[in-house]
């Protein structure tokens, strides 16, 4: 009898030649790119088709142990590089891939222009609470309360519910999951991607060097034990709702999944409308 | 989308026409083939982005007005590396946004064309304006090091025929190419001829012929210069702002720093010469030559023929490229001439070039001011007069 050898199915996906990776033991980002690459075996997208952008940070790290077509770009401006990619090359299923502090501080303002004009693209942000790569210092998403290092005496800004400012920014696909909910995030990931216009996923993901620690909430395990305890599925849920503090309630689950034109549609249309045959298209080959 | 090998009649708007600048610069890039721009309205750049608004659906292809300066200035980034042949266009405060894809362009040997309108700065400063203290942040703006291409066309047909050349060499090149036009030459209004597609030489983008197996994304050909995919051609590249090694991989270390940034610094300084342009008159016989670029150019051009009435023996220097700056040819001159006045809206930027190349022999003079108004040919010709005695 002949032995098969083992291979990780998550393996052709993945850049094997940079590994180690540089996140942290307990980090909860290599999770989600485990729950990534299951996504895509899942979607049974032809995976030269499917191109990935990042911004800088550790999850702005993604974009480069993914083996795909992978876009490393300036902090906080992956998601109009991806606007950029994704008009000029419709055929692609262009995901962001990033962080809190790179898509919604730096990149707070490209992060609900692409939603409003509703460009077909995913956006996967890995939401660690504090910034990461720095050395743990407050971010807009930093509970209240929390330390981090330019918080040493807690933070006393109120945090962005990124549910919410996606859902108001006009996203037509919304979800949040913790690092613990490995199958739904995979599960959210095939549904964001196959879905037509602005989808974004939040993933709650421990960052036990920087944030748990200093927060006192011990290490990778501890969190996922916490994550387990303190989540509640509420699918549909008002993302007006969803906010998180420091030690309570989190609320997960898929809050938003609605049919609106893309940008790419809406072009188009209009164009088309008023230009009639005159209408040369994007220029496609 | 796909980048052209040759111009198509569709975007050629053959013939003669009454065009301001900023409208030519327009038709320069759809004649090169440009179909992508994400812009920004600033004065006095804004014509630019409304012309391709306007242009380009019936041409084929996409504008998209972004959230700001950043956006647009990635975005293009992100098309070009879908395949699509970009530009995006602003002035002083927008340029000062983005000059940090100015870097990552240059970093990731991304083909673009950038066009500065000038006008009076620093800050806001003269949004209406004409201004030319840009220069030095066209060269120096993003941080670490890189050799840039900048061209300044002192008219509405040279902002048309530039735009081809600036889409050409950042294809040659694999860089991003400014164009440092002003407010006067964007807003002057005067006869462009547009010719006939097929006269039009295009470059095409260096795309590779090799297969994934066998391809590095940034292993330089005997050029110096890598060759490019697209993204969904199957070649799974990574490209980052980090410095990387061959196949876009980020390599930490001074060896793989020394063997990137070296090549990006080499592709341009090596090849001066040949992207090195500038336009001489009368100093054949010259004393006395004044170096000018933009619209200073043509007041400086009309000094030269108002000194000449009086006999003095004065000509002209144009820069049809400031950056490389042709350094041979204002040493050369440097050799035998006795005087370089530069002619500039700024309070010294080129003339510190001209002063570094020559200031040791000869006398260098810098008739500068901070834009707002051009220079009067009356002061130019009183500053040669000085320089005669």
């Amino acid at each position: 009898m002949s032995t098969l050898p083992i291979v990780n199915p998550v393996e052709p996906f993945l850049r094997t030649d940079r590994m180690p990776h540089i996140w942290c033991p307990g980090c909860g980002i290599g999770t989600t790119v485990n729950c990534f690459a299951r996504a895509l075996v899942e979607s049974k997208l032809p995976l030269e088709k499917v191109a990935v952008v990042s911004g800088i940070g550790c999850t702005g790290r993604v974009a480069g142990y993914v083996n795909l077509d992978s876009f490393h770009t300036t902090h906080g401006r992956a998601i109009p590089f991806a606007t950029g990619l994704k008009l000029a090359n419709p055929d692609l299923s262009v995901v962001v891939y990033s962080g809190d502090g790179d898509l919604i501080s730096i990149g707070g303002n490209h992060f609900i222009h692409a939603a409003r004009r509703n460009v077909d693209i995913t956006v996967i942000c890995v939401n660690n609470f504090i910034y990461g790569m720095t050395g743990g210092q407050v971010a807009p998403t930093t509970p209240l309360g929390a330390t981090a290092s330019t918080s040493p005496y807690g933070c006393y800004e109120h945090a962005f519910n990124l549910p919410f400012l996606a859902e108001s920014s006009g996203a037509v696909y919304v979800a949040r999951w913790t690092a613990f909910h490995v199958r739904h995030i995979a599960h959210s990931m095939v549904e964001a991607i196959n879905k037509k216009g602005f989808s974004f996923i939040e993933i709650l993901a421990p960052c036990p060097t920087l944030y748990q620690r200093r927060n006192k909430m011990g290490d990778g395990l501890d969190t996922m034990k916490f994550y387990k305890e303190r989540s509640i599925i509420k699918n549909g849920a008002r993302t007006h709702d969803v906010d998180i503090d420091l030690q309570g309630q989190i609320t997960v689950g898929k809050f938003v999944d609605i049919e609106r034109p893309t940008l790419q549609q809406s072009m188009e249309q209009q164009l088309r409308h008023t230009l009639r045959d005159q209408y040369a298209g994007m220029g496609g080959d | 989308m796909t980048t052209l090998t040759a111009a198509t009649p569709k975007s050629v708007l053959t013939g003669a026409h009454f065009l301001d600048g900023d409208q030519a610069a327009c038709e320069g890039a759809l004649a090169a083939g440009a179909n992508f721009v994400a812009g920004y309205p600033i004065t006095p750049s804004t014509e630019i982005v409304e012309r391709f608004a306007s242009r380009i659906p019936t041409v084929g292809g996409v504008f998209l007005q972004m959230e700001d300066e950043l956006a647009s200035s990635i975005a293009i980034v992100g098309a070009a590396w879908g395949g699509a042949k970009v530009f995006t266009v602003t002035s002083g405060p927008g340029f000062s946004l983005m000059m940090e894809h100015l870097g990552y362009a240059a970093m990731t040997e991304t083909p673009l064309v950038l066009v500065d309108v000038q006008r009076g700065g620093p800050s806001t400063g003269l949004p209406t304006l004409p201004g030319q203290g840009d220069m030095m942040q066209a060269r120096w703006g993003s941080h670490g090091d890189y050799e840039i291409i900048a061209l300044c066309p002192n008219s509405p047909q040279e902002c048309f025929d530039l735009m081809i050349d600036a889409f050409n060499l950042s294809e040659e090149y694999r860089t991003p190419v400014l164009v440092m036009m002003d407010e006067s030459v964007g807003h002057m209004t005067e006869k462009v001829v547009i010719p006939e597609a097929e006269s039009i030489k295009i470059f095409p983008r260096r795309y590779t012929s090799l297969p994934p197996s066998e391809y590095l994304p940034f292993r330089p050909g005997a050029d110096g210069i890598p060759e490019m995919v697209k993204a969904g051609d199957g070649y799974r590249i990574h490209v980052t702002g980090l410095t990387h090694d061959e196949k876009g991989y980020p390599a930490m270390n001074w060896q793989t720093q020394k063997t990137l940034v070296s090549r990006l610094v080499k592709k341009i300084r090596d090849n001066g010469d040949r992207i090195c342009r500038w336009e001489e008159h009368q100093t054949e016989d010259a004393d006395i030559v004044l170096v000018a670029y933009g619209i200073t150019s043509r007041v400086a051009q009309h000094a030269v023929k108002m000194a000449r009435a009086e006999g003095l023996r004065v000509g002209l220097l144009r820069l049809i490229v400031a950056w490389p700056f042709p350094e041979k040819r204002i040493r050369e001159l440097a050799a035998r001439i006795h005087s370089f006045p530069v002619v500039e809206m700024n309070y010294g930027q080129m003339f510190y070039e001209v002063e570094r190349l020559a200031g040791s022999t000869v006398r260098t003079e810098l008739l500068g001011h901070g834009g707002g108004m051009v220079h009067q040919p009356e002061e130019i010709l009183q500053a040669i007069r000085e320089a005669a005695k």
